[in-house]
Order: C-alpha cells, then structure tokens, then sequence
C-alpha cells in the first residue's frame, strides 16, 4: 500500500510471529495507531475522533434505551416515559442519547466545514469526501428517524412531513411513499421499520467510518497548509510528520474531555433546550401542531426545501419546461438533495491547484459568506413561511448553489493565489523556530 | 485558537437550540409571567413543601377532571412522605385491575405502586407531561436567547395560566363560548376582536377550561398563603416535578461529569503540553 513510509509491526516474540502469520491483526492496529501525521494540525483537526466518540456514545446508550423501549404506536410514548421515570439512571441514558445526536451534528458540521477550507476534498482526497458525505447521509436518515421512536406529536408530524417529501416525486412518488411507510398514513408499520432502520444504520456508519479511515490513511491527512507530505524517503517523511500516538491521540483526548464537559453541562442542566414541547405530547393523528419544525440539524436544508415556492421563476420555468411535472413541491426536494450533491461535488467543481484555503485570498471570503449563508439558512428553516423570511430563504439557497456551481469554478481560473511554504516542515519551523542558532553546550 | 472554537461551538450548540425552540414565537405571543422557582438553573432543585402543597391543590381541585396516568404514585416518596401516608394517599383513587373478579378485571383501591388514574371523563389533556410540553420563552427573532437564561418556561406558563383569567373584553359577544386567559393563545377568538388585517387585539383567546383557582382554594396544615398568585406556583412546580421527576438527580450527575472532566482536561492539557514540548522545541 502505498502509504507515508513509516515503521511497519515487526512481530518479536514467537507469540506474536505465531498470529501475525495466521492473522495479521496487531499488525493493522499497530500501523493504524502510529500512523504518520502531519505535525501542523491545528485544532480544526480533533473532530475526527469527536466523530468517532459520538457513534461510540450513540450505539452504547442506544443498545440501553432498546432494551427498556417498545416499537407499538400505543405503547412507544409510554415505554420512553418508563425510561424516564423508572429504568435506573435511565433518564440520564436517554438525554445523553438525544442530546448526543445533537453533539453529533455539531462535530460533523465543524468537520465539513473544516475539509471545505482547507480543501480536505481535493485530489487525490476524493474518495475519502464522497464516503464522508454518504456518512453524512446516514446520519441524517438515522437521526430522522430516531427523532420518530418516542412517538411524539414532532415525532410524527415530523415523518408525515418527511415521508411526504418522496411523495412529491411525479407519477411514482406516491407508490414510494406507501411503500417507505408500510401503509398510507404514518401507523404501527412506519414505527417498526423506523426502529428497525435506526438500529440497523449506525453500523452501516460504523462500516463506512472504516473505510473513511482506510482512505485518508492512505492519502494521509491533509493539514492547513495542504502541502503534502514528503515521501521520499522514511528521513524525509519524519520531518514533515509525527507518529499519530501519542501526538495527536493525547491532543484529540484533551479537545475530547473539553467538549464533554460543556456536553455534560447540556445535558445535565438543559437536556429538553435543543428538543421541541411538542413532543412531550403524544402522538395525535387528529392534531397538527401549529408549526411543525425539524430538529436544528436538517433546519438549513429544510429551509432551501421550503425556499423554492411557485412564484420563483426558475421554478416556474421548470414548470413549463416539464409540461408541469416539475411542480413546486418536487422542485424543493430536488433543490433540497441537490444541495448536498453540489457539496459531495465539491472536489470536481473547485477548479483552483491551491490546496489550502490559507493561501486563497478571494476564497477566504466567499467561505466564510458561505458559513454565515448556512447559519442564516438554519435560522429560516425555523421560521414561519412568510415574507420576509421566504424571499430569504431563496438569497440564501441561491448562495448555497451558486458557491458550489459557479464560484468554485470560477474562482481557480481568476484568483491569483498567495506563496506556499514548500513544506510542511518549512511551515511549522516558522512557527516554532529551531533553536540551531544558539550555540550547543 | 482554541478559546476561539469552543467559542464559535458553543455559539453553534446555542444558536442551534434556539432556534429548534423558536418556532412557536410566531403568532400571537402572550406574556408569561417569569416566576422565580426554586429548581432553576443548573444550583436549582425542588422544594419539597411548595411540591406538597402543589400535590394538595392539584389533589382537591385539578384531579377531578385532568390524570396523572404517567406518575406512579410510589414515586410521591420523593416529596417526603413515608410508606404509610403513600397507602393513605394513594387509596382514594380508584384503579382497574384486570386479575381481580376471575380475570373479568374489577376496581379496587390504588395502592402505591399503581399510577395515578388516567382521568378521561372531562376530555381534559393528562397532566403529566404538561410542563415540558409547553414553553414560556420564545425568541427574541426565534433565536430563543430567553429560553437560555429563564429556561423552557413551561411552570411558568402553567401558572401565568392558572393566573391568567380576566373578564372578557367589551369586543367579545356576551355568549362567546369558553373563559378569557391573556396567556392562553390557542383557544377560540370572536371575529368581533379583530381589526380590518384580521389581526388580534386583544391578547390570548377563550379556554373550555373555567377557571380553576380563585385563591383560597385549599387551606394548608402550615398556615401557607393560599392566594391565587401562591396557588397558581405551587401546583405549577408540582407539574413541574411530575413532568421531570429525576431533575434533581440529573444535576447532580451533571456536576459530577463536569467536574471530573474538568479535571479530566487539566490533566490531558498538561500531558499534551509535555509530549509536545520537544516537537515543538520547547524545552
């Protein structure tokens, strides 16, 4: 494999020579864990393992709440009181569990938007973005979907609403619908497949986090200068890089243990400030709540959904292009995944040879204009859909798409970027200088 | 750098909660009264009086017509009575229970370990959950910043509710079905009320529910104010309990994790620091 040359597991004892013929396993972990790293990251680079602790977290507590909770419309809402009140500790597991989702998101946004600076997507990091984003995807489904157990009235309302979404789809979007939910309506049927799937996905995760590692241990990591690392040579390569143990382990550890204080802090004195009253009411078929609003992660992408109304002209020109299958609601569903297409194509749209945001001076700008496009995009996804907020709402998914069609092109052929280090060493130097100056003892 | 990230995740964890909890701000807002509760804030925790008083004004008026039927009774040990006063209690309540009379299931006297009864003859909503399903802050702007310093609010909307019926506006006709509560906004509204856009002006709506406390509703052992305003508290922090039985045991944890994993992140910092030294050419 043509990794960063590094020392490789040399089995010693006739133990290890024993295994390590039969199955190489300590092998992989060893080269797993020493893994040469750049040593300029900085601290944009810890939610990798902030990422991976999650999951852990999610799939720990999960496997708990399981064992205490019942997949049945007239008994689910009931079963997660239970938990609450008299599983031991089971409270605590629960809000971990919910509050965990949203740590979880909170950590994947940070990284994203850290690969989108520092240009983590491009060659020959392709693959490694693309199975990120499937990541993405699968959390999102497994998030809605686990959003949908405790059969509140958000719960359920939320997953009509959702569900709906394939409806949209012309001639076939109704036959999905029925099909995704089991039935007509969101009943008993769409609980249990729900349940099912939310158990099943996070090892999907789990399998495709595997090979998200596999693949940027063998691109290595990209760093904020995104000048790669030397491999030339094994001396070469130790001087751009350091051994992932203890280097960075201990640093992500710390980043770690902080984060989890202020997690920690959430959940025991605010657990119900990032969830919905509404679902503490249970599930009424009859009753649609007054607003009914996703969960703050899916907020961004439900406001470009909701952005693109009949009286937009690009809808209406779809409209009259199509013969009308294009209706405004497909429209918003199209718009709504193409959104996170346009992200995974990134690495093919960014036309500039410059790695690292660093040293883009134009970029920089529109970036960060793109963060504060998606705050702004999370802000309306949870307001009303009414003016002002509706013709905002299509500024800001209008900025989404254009970053990503048409400024990434564009701005690899215009911009005029500034000096690099040549490398990684060279750049580190020159924050922590050698001391070969001051004369040895 | 750091300081500046946890900054920037903190501002992100904030915002995002906000605005998941922001929703409700549009529409007409009424005012809720913020009362100062003794279980707020991460120090707050119940106070074992003002629960038992709320559990006697919400046992001689509210449960004739609203359940409890997520609570079970045993866990009434928590507001400090003994085994003997919960069998009392709990007694006077009449539960289902299908093993009795050869299996054909007959009612019988609760006892501790049962729940409190689910109470549908009035069609008024189970009280368990009440105050976690409801919020007394919203916004500003639907970012929810008054829901980060005063907390989601739902005692307090329980009591500025309970608190909240005044005589109807001249506007209203006289048989206009239903009570007038300025907290209560998603209740029944006379076209007379509102102006030529359609807009209210009058705040909060009409509610089927009369109006349940006057003040000196209940007498307590102790002499305590049974005023309106008290009342209205009192069973508010009750429903508070109910809906969040284990708080007092989630800050304590909450503490604990904090604590350790602070020190848990001076220990690694300072280990971190070490490592690194020689890299970075500290030494």
């Amino acid at each position: 494999m043509a990794g960063i040359p590094h020392d490789h597991y040399e089995p010693k004892t006739g133990a290890e020579k024993w295994v390590h013929s039969r199955l190489p396993i300590i092998g992989l972990l060893y080269d797993t864990i020493m893994i040469p790293t750049p040593k300029n990251l900085n601290w944009m680079w810890i939610w990798g393992i902030i990422l991976t602790f999650c999951l852990v977290l999610q799939i720990a507590t999960g496997v708990v709440l399981v064992m205490h909770y019942t997949p049945h419309v007239d008994l689910a809402f009931a079963s997660v009181e239970h938990i609450m009140r008299n599983v031991n500790g089971g409270h605590f597991i629960r809000y971990l569990h919910a509050n965990g989702a949203s740590l979880f998101f909170v950590a994947v946004y940070m990284h994203i938007f850290r690969g989108l600076y520092y240009g983590s997507y491009k060659a020959p990091r392709e693959i490694t973005w693309i199975i990120g984003m499937l990541i993405y995807l699968a959390m999102m489904g497994t998030a809605f979907m686990g959003y949908v157990l405790p059969w509140g009235q958000m719960s359920f309302w939320g997953a009509t609403v959702i569900t709906g979404l394939f409806g949209a789809i012309p001639g076939i979007g109704e036959s999905i619908q029925t099909w995704l939910l089991g039935g007509p309506a969101v009943d008993n049927a769409t609980l249990n497949r729900f349940f099912s799937l939310h158990y099943l996905l996070p090892f999907v995760i789990a399998a495709l986090v595997a090979v998200h590692i596999w693949a940027f241990h063998t691109t290595g990591n990209n760093n904020p200068t995104g000048v790669e690392v030397r491999r030339g040579s094994k001396a070469e390569a130790q001087k751009d890089t350091v051994p992932f143990w203890p280097y960075y382990v201990i640093k992500d550890l710390f980043a770690l243990a902080v984060i989890l204080a202020v997690f920690f802090a959430v959940v025991g004195f605010m657990p119900n400030y990032l969830g919905h009253p509404d679902n503490y009411i249970e599930a009424n078929p009859l009753a649609t709540p007054a607003h009914i609003v996703p969960e703050w992660y899916f907020l961004p992408f439900y406001a470009i959904l909701r952005a693109f109304t009949s009286e937009v002209w690009v809808v209406q020109i779809a409209s009259a292009v199509t013969g009308g299958i294009i209706d405004a609601k497909f429209f918003g569903v199209l718009a709504m995944f193409g959104a996170i297409v346009a992200m995974a194509l990134a690495p093919w749209l960014d036309t500039s040879r410059v790695r690292s945001g660093k040293y883009r001076p134009s970029f920089k700008w529109w970036f960060w204009l793109l963060v504060i496009d998606f705050m702004a995009l999370m802000w309306l996804g949870a307001m009303p859909a009414e003016e002002p907020y509706a013709s905002f709402s299509l500024i800001a998914a209008a900025y989404w798409f254009a970053y990503f069609l048409v400024i990434l092109p564009l701005l690899g052929v215009f911009e005029k970027p500034l000096p690099r280090p040549a490398t990684i060493e060279e750049d580190f130097d020159a924050h922590y200088p050698p001391k070969s100056t001051t004369p040895a003892e | 750098m750091f300081k500046k990230l946890t900054l920037a995740a903190l501002t992100a964890l904030g915002v995002s909660g906000a605005l998941a909890s922001g929703a409700h701000a549009a529409g007409g807002e009424a005012h809720v009264e913020d009362y100062a509760f003794s279980f707020e804030g991460p120090f707050g925790s119940y106070d074992q009086m003002q629960l038992q008083r709320g559990l006697k004004i919400f046992t001689e008026v509210c449960a004739s017509c609203h359940g409890l039927k997520y609570v079970p009774i045993r866990d009434l040990g928590a507001l400090g009575y003994n085994e003997d006063q919960l069998f009392a209690y709990a007694e006077q309540f009449d539960v289902f229970d299908q093993e009795l009379n050869d299996g054909d299931g007959d009612f019988r006297p609760a006892r501790p370990a049962d729940n409190f009864p689910a109470v549908t003859s009035a069609a008024a909503p189970d009280l368990s959950m009440m105050a976690k399903a409801r919020a007394g802050f919203h916004g500003p702007y639907g970012l929810g910043i008054n829901q980060f310093f005063k907390g989601i609010g739902g005692a307090e909307y329980i009591a500025s509710l309970m608190a909240g019926y005044h005589e109807a506006p001249e506007c209203a006709p006289e048989d206009f079905p239903g009570y007038y509560n300025t907290v209560f906004t998603v209740g029944g509204y006379p076209e007379e009320c509102k102006n030529e856009e359609g807009a209210h002006t009058v705040p909060g709506s009409w509610i089927a529910m009369p109006p349940p406390l006057a003040g000196d509703d209940v007498e307590f052992d102790d002499g305590h104010s049974a005023s309106l305003h008290h009342e209205a508290a009192d069973v508010a922090a009750f429903l508070m309990w109910t809906a969040e039985p284990k708080m007092n045991q989630r800050k304590e944890a909450g503490f604990i994790g904090v604590f350790f994993l602070l020190i848990l992140s001076v220990l690694l910092y300072l280990v971190n620091k070490r490592i690194w030294a020689p890299i970075k050419r500290k030494h």
